[in-house]
């Protein structure tokens, strides 16, 4: 049976406007579920207390059996990076939280909790073995402060750690979803989204239409796959395996509404204790996707975690692309008339 | 604009995946729709117009194109045997969706012209067939370009106006030099002329996405796609500048065909390494969306402090 899919909301006429791109208060029932369905849950990982245990990467894991894989999604194979902590390297296919590790050599002015090189805080031992910051360490420092770890035992200079625990933003207005030609992604009564494995036939649209790099193909499989928010444990009643795991309640699971009120509440202590840098994103609902199910609070700019810093979906274009297509196929059609018109040969 | 910013990332990683699509399929398989979409047209008018040899030509093209099109899409998909599963349901979010849709009949319906032809029978069926293969043969130049263009990658979506043009070009060159060199000259006019209009429009579009898009224009200059596109225009022209002689000489037109072939699938080849090149530099996603970011929180701080002063 065909059918006209509920992702093409923007093409049957109603409430327009929003349909592409920009705020929708209740996606769930914009896409056909009756008005009793649950409320939208997301994340909130709020990246200020996240240790870097990974226990999040390996509750996911085990939980949704996750195969093996390097940084680069080679399965079975064992890599390190060299990128500090990070040797799971990017979310993929079998990587549905990914711990992302960023170490910072910066001036002590540093507004976290910080922690200097062995003996400098007391000033005593003179620093012999200056802190090795790996030389492409990302930071929004200033590149002469970035390439000029401290040398001297003065003191003057502290490594900060940032450590944020990815995962699929499970967005307002999901690019994933809309382009995918299967129907495959679909919208949960969580207000989630969800590839469908059995339906999936690996075409790979979903790929690069992530405006965050979430989704990707599994190699020896064909199929994409990315985080369900843990779907099948949300229909039991539990929490994300992830969420479970957190020891540091870094990641938060819970109603969307109820988890924005929480993390604007920690945003506004954080910046009264005069953290500068802190942030929320993803929250913003007139952002480029209509606001994220899974959101962060951040203490650097989203492009150091490797965050897009401004993310649109595509789809927010497709109209003008579509208008592009349309004029293009008509003057294919009239020119090549034209070519036939008045002439014997 | 975009050069003033800093640019940090994450170890050097990219922020989104580049695309999973294999090289040559996928670049052939937008080539052989795009030729097979004009052709369709092509072959549509000439049997109108009573251009029997052309019609053949057109007809066989399009037929070959379409199957071949849909050969190299299926080989792509990580699952193969699930192609139909495209046809589960009609998307208009979905370029992709579309497309099969547009693909699926268009196919169908050249292949069967096609067969008419080669069987010399079912006159009347082959004209049916062949008019409703001319009306997807336009959105088939076209759908493609959408498809690209509706991805997060930089170089691709930001020439997402430009790109439906650089195809429909590209498709009526390919269409039209193919035809050409492949129909005894009496009959090839038509097809010499969408040729040149083709490659006119290939041209010119091509430069304005080479050109009208800052940073993301980049790809499309330098490395691998930079080198593509470059042998391409050079083909493009020269076999655009041959069909003035191909009215005249049956080399002239198959050379002239050739080349304006060539030039369409390099352009192809071309513009899919460029989107590669700006999906794996996370400098293509980073620069032009912090610029944005930066602009929209300059504007905000303005308004606010426009209306503190106005309160
Ligand atoms: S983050 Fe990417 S994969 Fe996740 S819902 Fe959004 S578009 Fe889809
Ligand atoms: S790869 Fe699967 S989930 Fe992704 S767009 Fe294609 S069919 Fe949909
Ligand atoms: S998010 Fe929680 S579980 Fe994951 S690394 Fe941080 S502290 Fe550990």
């Amino acid at each position: 049976m065909t059918a006209i899919s509920s992702a093409s909301a923007a093409f049957r006429g109603q409430d327009r406007g929003n349909r592409l791109f920009g705020p929708v208060p209740d996606v769930t029932g914009d896409r056909g579920y009756a008005d009793d369905h649950p409320a939208r849950v997301g994340f909130f990982t709020d990246t200020s207390v996240c240790i870097g245990c990974k226990a999040c990467e390996v509750a996911c894991k085990e939980w949704n059996l996750l195969p093996m894989d390097d940084a680069e999604g080679t399965v079975d194979a064992l890599g390190l990076t060299g990128a500090s902590y990070d040797n799971t390297g990017m979310l993929g296919a079998n990587s549905w939280r990914h711990v992302a590790f960023v170490e910072q050599s910066r001036a002590v002015d540093l507004p976290m909790p910080t922690v200097g090189p062995p003996g400098a805080a007391d000033g005593q031992r003179p620093l012999e073995d200056p802190p090795v910051v790996h030389p492409q360490v990302p930071a929004s420092a200033t590149t002469a402060e970035q390439s000029a770890p401290s040398q001297t035992a003065s003191g003057d200079r502290e490594i900060r750690w940032l450590m944020s625990s990815d995962v699929c933003k499970h967005c307002t207005h999901a690019a994933c979803l809309d382009v995918c030609p299967t129907g495959s992604l679909f919208r949960t009564e969580f207000g989630t989204v969800v590839v469908q494995e059995d339906i999936c036939n690996g075409c790979g649209y979903c790929v690069p239409a992530c405006p965050y790099g979430v989704i990707d193909q599994r190699q020896d499989d064909g199929r994409v796959f990315k985080c369900t928010l843990c779907y099948d444990r949300l229909t039991d009643g539990l929490q994300p395996a992830c969420a479970s795991a957190c020891p540091t309640e870094s990641i938060q699971f819970g109603d969307l509404d109820a988890l924005q009120a929480r993390a604007d509440q920690r945003l506004a202590a954080l910046q009264e204790k005069g953290v500068e840098g802190a942030r929320l994103y993803g929250r913003d609902e007139t952002d480029g996707v209509g606001g994220a199910g899974a959101f962060f609070l951040l203490l650097d700019e989203p492009e150091v975690y490797g965050l897009p810093p401004d993310p649109v979906v595509t789809t927010r274009d497709l109209p003008a692309m579509w208008r592009s297509v349309g004029a293009g196929a008509a003057m294919v059609l009239g020119l090549i008339a034209s070519a036939f018109v008045g002439r014997r040969r | 604009m975009v050069d003033e910013v800093e640019f940090t990332s994450y170890y050097g990683r990219p922020i989104i995946k580049p695309p999973v699509w294999k090289t040559p399929d996928v670049p052939l398989y937008l080539f052989l729709g795009g030729a097979a979409g004009s052709s369709a047209v092509l072959g549509a008018l000439a049997e109108g117009t009573r251009r029997p040899a052309l019609a053949r030509v057109a007809h066989l093209t399009a037929g070959g194109g379409a199957l071949a099109s849909v050969a190299f899409l299926i080989h792509d998909l990580g699952r193969p045997s699930r192609f139909l599963n495209m046809l589960r349901v009609l998307k208009t979010t979905s370029p992709l969706s579309v497309g099969s849709w547009i693909l699926a009949p268009f196919s169908a319906l050249t292949t069967a012209t096609a067969g008419a032809h080669l069987l010399g029978r079912f006159p009347l069926l082959r004209r049916f067939t062949g008019a409703g293969a001319a009306v997807l043969g336009g959105p088939m130049t076209t759908y493609t370009a959408a498809l690209l263009a509706d991805t997060a990658v930089p170089s691709w979506h930001e020439a997402h106006r430009e790109l439906p043009v650089v195809f429909a070009g590209s498709a009526m060159a390919a269409g039209g030099g193919i035809t050409t060199a492949l129909t005894p000259l009496d009959e090839a006019g038509p097809a010499r002329r969408v040729a040149a209009m083709g490659a006119a429009i290939e041209l010119a579009a091509m430069h304005r996405v080479e050109h009208g898009h800052g940073l993301v224009s980049e790809p499309y200059r330098t490395g691998r796609a930079g080198k593509l596109l470059k042998t391409a225009r050079a083909c493009t022209a020269t076999g655009a500048g041959l069909t003035l002689l191909a009215g005249r000489s049956r080399t002239a037109a198959a050379v002239s065909g050739a080349l304006l072939a060539v030039g369409s699938v390099l352009t192809r080849f071309g513009v899919f390494d460029a989107g590669m090149a700006s999906a794996k530099d996370p400098r293509y996603t980073v620069e032009p969306q912090r610029a944005r970011a930066r602009a929209s929180e300059a504007a905000a701080s303005r308004a606010a402090a426009g209306s503190r002063r106005g309160s």
